[in-house]
């Protein structure tokens, strides 16, 4: 490209407390061109794009925007040079109709709306790019990946020219994936400018021009895309080769076994957008993964919670070890050995403001209380911690440090060793790998391999199916809130399970 | 050390700052009210001197300061105590009457009981009655019907119409000309006071308060888990801590605080149970606590000026005819400026 960038990042540092996330970061941006920005967790990738987007100010370096040096002190700022972000939570109210939504974010309203213009530019907009979005709906009514266009929509409209895009495929459908990057290259084509932070290989080499590799705060490389690959781009991720780790798959020697989980015929109320569950039917033996694929939000969380015990039974009974436990408390699983990894732990299970210890004794604080919980036995509650991250090969990291300080993976890591740290024999992993580098991700599935060959039932609840299809003995499907397959990965195809999902009738479907 | 540091997470880091805020948001209010006194052609140095000077300036003044503090840090921690899981109690006042209203029922029903017995138990009957009340709103949050900060801000005035119902009706004092009061207490159920001053043993009620408050949230397993829940609560249930029990039994011990504020009130100061038990206690606790941050230190030294300033309200009528009520004025300019600089919010 022989072009002068539209944007010029140059020696970007920034530091927090203990941490330099951004250490002499340069990076120019062109228009027309996709740009990836990939690296594990905290190499600095959302540090970099949140001060371009005025969240953060950097310590030092410079910002230039078509080669005039600028100054963004707030999100209002990066409005003004036409920088747009679109978040992983869409800032959007489900109530009111997409156009409605989208006018609120436009600048310089006049006191009375021309609502009828602001629907007609959608509609251009819309038509241009392909997004197939209709303004009059509510949108309580689109999907995930329907609601993401919305969001892009309105950047448009409000004449950004650089569009930054937060992991913008983590909650998307496979099928949506390729709609997004669709809407990429229409936008290309017009110019735009995009940057999109990621560390999924495979999205980066499907639609990147230029790829930025981001490792502990500094710029690993940046190579072009179409002369990338898996083998380069992970060298540049991680300095050294890393070996595949996922979990292969023995026999099944659980089909002898009597079932650890067992239930029959469990409905649950709906709530909001999301469906209950419906007649689910489900056993889980010692020694096997049990894999749960969907498109999030057609009842894998209530499936998860109902098995926790945190949801109740409309209808149906659960057993667990073989005894009914169907009215039973959370606390009362948890402690018969129940663990429970979620997708968004920093939401579900940390608590970023008590320490890391203290964290790890909420597992069970009754185990760990002294003289009848007047006091807590931090030594023991230390001595397991340090046990399990030792066994699981994470770093330790210190103890009295609010856990809200540590990064967003070493958070994950401290809840998996927590929830491992007391051989559980039923664990729910929900979304496990997800928000995870590829690293971490690997010594996941493999903590979760390990524990099914020491005999551990676990219900795997992901999107991604490469790694259900890698670690599950047995796979269902589930399609608004009820089980719609039910197979083996030997005997069914990724593509069928991608129709169930998503509710088509595949050619040879496998269900009921 | 680091050990010492851990246990202190909670009220760690507040301590200083904690201090600063608490001096400017006083000065702060204190200057405003100093311009509603000049409007008033008052001399606010004057005032200002006046009100220190008769509660600080003598040792019958300071006594009379400390034996306000009692119901005040008492009510206090009813707010404090469940705003440690985000419970907001208004209900301190309504708390306190009812109390009032058990600890007199017990005074005036087993008046032939010695003193040993009969004060542990209307201390009982004081911290059941306004635990009992707290736990009415804790309820009915935990099943959805109703907002506790609501409900007990609405129970507030069905307790004190209680109390107006059984000292205008059933337990009204027949040797009393027509005033609506209880029958006096027998001497066994007046709590003892010391140093010939007013102080009763509630105080030592409100010091062993404080100190349980302290010791539960920075030792116990209870303390973790209700930190815990307070952090996040989602993840809280999820690791198998119930909600519900801890909102019902904080609003519970909450209550019960203020109920013990109310029975010290009746017990020792008025020796039978009127209407004009309390003027705002249980409203001046909720400030306290507010200010304070939940801090039990900072809660002694909120309870310590808002003593002052409302035992100095008299002050001002008594020496520039100011109405008793202008102090409110200034409670209320405390009120705003705390809100205002924390947002609303506890923390």
């Amino acid at each position: 490209m022989n072009r002068s960038p539209l944007l010029t990042l140059r020696s970007m540092t920034k530091s927090f407390p203990g941490v330099l996330a951004n250490d002499h970061v340069d990076l120019d941006i062109y228009g027309g061109e996709v740009h990836a920005l990939l690296g594990e967790n905290g190499a600095g990738k959302s540090t970099l794009m949140k001060i371009l987007y005025g969240f953060y100010r950097p310590d030092s370096g410079e910002i230039r925007l078509n080669g005039q040096p600028v100054h963004i002190r707030s999100p209002h700022d990066a409005r003004q040079f036409r920088i747009g972000m679109v978040f992983q939570d869409f800032v959007q109210i489900p109530a009111m109709t997409v156009a409605e939504n989208i006018t609120l974010f436009l600048p310089d309203l006049p006191f009375v709306l021309n609502q009828a213009s602001i629907i007609k530019r959608i509609e251009e907009v819309s038509e241009r790019y392909g997004f197939k979005v209709n303004p009059h709906a509510p949108v309580w009514r689109l999907s995930v990946g329907e609601r993401q266009k919305v969001e892009v929509l309105k950047l448009l409209l409000a004449d950004a020219r650089i569009l930054i895009f937060d992991e913008p495929t983590r909650s998307l459908a496979p099928h949506e994936v390729d709609g997004l990057f669709q809407v990429f290259a229409n936008l290309k084509r017009d110019g735009y400018a995009l940057a999109f932070i990621t560390h999924k290989m495979k999205e980066v080499l499907a639609c990147a021009d230029r790829i930025t590799v981001m490792r502990r705060g500094k710029v690993a490389g940046t190579i072009k895309g179409s002369e990338a690959t898996e083998s380069s781009l992970i060298e540049l991720m991680f300095g050294k080769q890393i070996e595949e780790a996922l979990g292969r798959r023995g026999e099944t020697p659980a089909d002898g076994r009597k079932p650890l989980l067992e239930l029959k015929g469990v409905n649950t109320r709906s709530e909001g957008m999301a469906w209950g569950l419906k007649d689910v039917h489900l056993i889980i033996k010692p020694g096997e993964i049990v894999g749960v694929a969907g498109v999030s939000g057609n009842g894998q969380k209530e499936l998860g919670d109902v098995v926790l015990g945190l949801e109740k039974c409309t209808k149906g009974v659960k057993y667990l070890h073989g005894e009914k436990y169907t009215d039973w408390s959370v606390a009362q699983v948890r402690e018969s050995g129940v663990a429970f990894i979620p997708e968004d732990p920093l939401g579900m299970a940390a608590f970023p403001w008590l320490s890391v210890q203290e964290n790890m004794a909420m597992v069970n604080t009754r185990m760990y209380s002294k003289q009848g919980g007047l006091s807590m036995d931090w030594q023991a509650v230390r001595s397991d911690l340090q046990a399990s991250l030792e066994r699981l090969e994470f770093n330790i990291p210190p103890f009295y440090v609010p856990l809200g300080f540590l990064s967003g993976g070493n958070i994950q890591r401290m809840i998996l060793a927590r929830e491992m740290a007391h051989h559980p024999k039923l664990i729910i992993a929900f979304y496990p790998t997800r928000g995870l580098d590829v690293q971490s991700a690997n010594s996941a599935r493999r903590i979760l391999s390990t524990s099914r060959d020491q005999g551990a039932g676990i219900l795997l609840i992901s999107e991604d199916l490469g790694e259900l299809f890698n670690l599950s003995d047995r796979l269902v499907v589930m399609f608004q809130g009820r089980i719609v397959g039910e197979s083996t990965p030997q005997e069914i195809s990724m593509n069928e399970v991608g129709y169930l999902m998503t509710g088509s009738k595949g050619e040879n479907k496998k269900s009921d | 050390m680091i050990k010492a540091i851990s246990e202190m997470a909670f009220f760690r880091n507040r301590r200083m700052a904690g201090l600063i805020r608490f001096v400017g948001l006083f000065a702060l209010a204190l200057m405003i009210f100093a311009a509603v006194l000049l409007v008033f052609g008052k001399n606010p140095i004057r005032a200002y001197w006046d009100i220190f000077s008769a509660t600080l300036g003598s040792s019958y003044g300071i006594s009379e300061v400390l034996v306000r503090m009692i119901p005040l840090i008492l009510t206090a921690l009813a707010v404090a105590l469940p705003s440690r899981i985000w419970l907001i109690n208004v209900g301190g006042e309504g708390q306190l009457f009812i109390g009032a209203l058990f600890a007199t029922w017990g005074a005036v029903n087993f008046t032939n009981l010695p003193a040993w017995l009969l004060l542990p138990s209307i201390g009982i009957l004081g911290f059941l009655g306004g635990g009992l009340w707290g736990a009415i709103s804790g309820f009915m949050r935990v099943r959805g019907w109703a907002s506790e900060t609501i409900s007990t801000l609405l129970m507030n005035y069905v307790a004190i119409l209680l109390v107006n119902f059984f000292v205008f009706g059933p337990w009204k004092d027949p040797e009393s000309a027509n005033y609506p009061q209880s029958a006096p207490f027998p001497d066994a159920a007046i709590l003892p006071s010391f140093f010939g001053t007013r102080i009763h043993l509630g105080a030592v009620l409100a010091i062993v308060g404080l100190i349980l408050f302290y010791f539960v949230l920075s030792r116990t397993r209870w303390g973790l888990e209700m930190r815990a829940i307070g952090v996040n609560q989602e993840a809280a249930r999820r690791n198998g801590i119930s909600t519900s029990r801890y909102i019902i039994l904080l609003m519970l011990i909450g209550g019960g605080m203020a109920g013990l504020a109310g029975m010290g009130e009746v017990s020792a100061i008025h020796g039978q149970l009127r209407p004009s038990l309390s003027p705002g206690l249980g409203y001046t606790g909720f400030l306290i606590s507010w200010m304070a941050g939940g801090h039990p230190i900072g809660i002694v030294a909120a309870a310590f000026l808002l003593s002052v300033i409302t035992s100095g309200g008299d002050i001002l009528q008594m020496t520039h005819r100011i109405p008793a009520a202008g102090v409110h004025i200034l409670m209320a300019l405390i009120l705003f400026v705390v809100l205002a600089r924390r947002g609303g919010k506890p923390r």
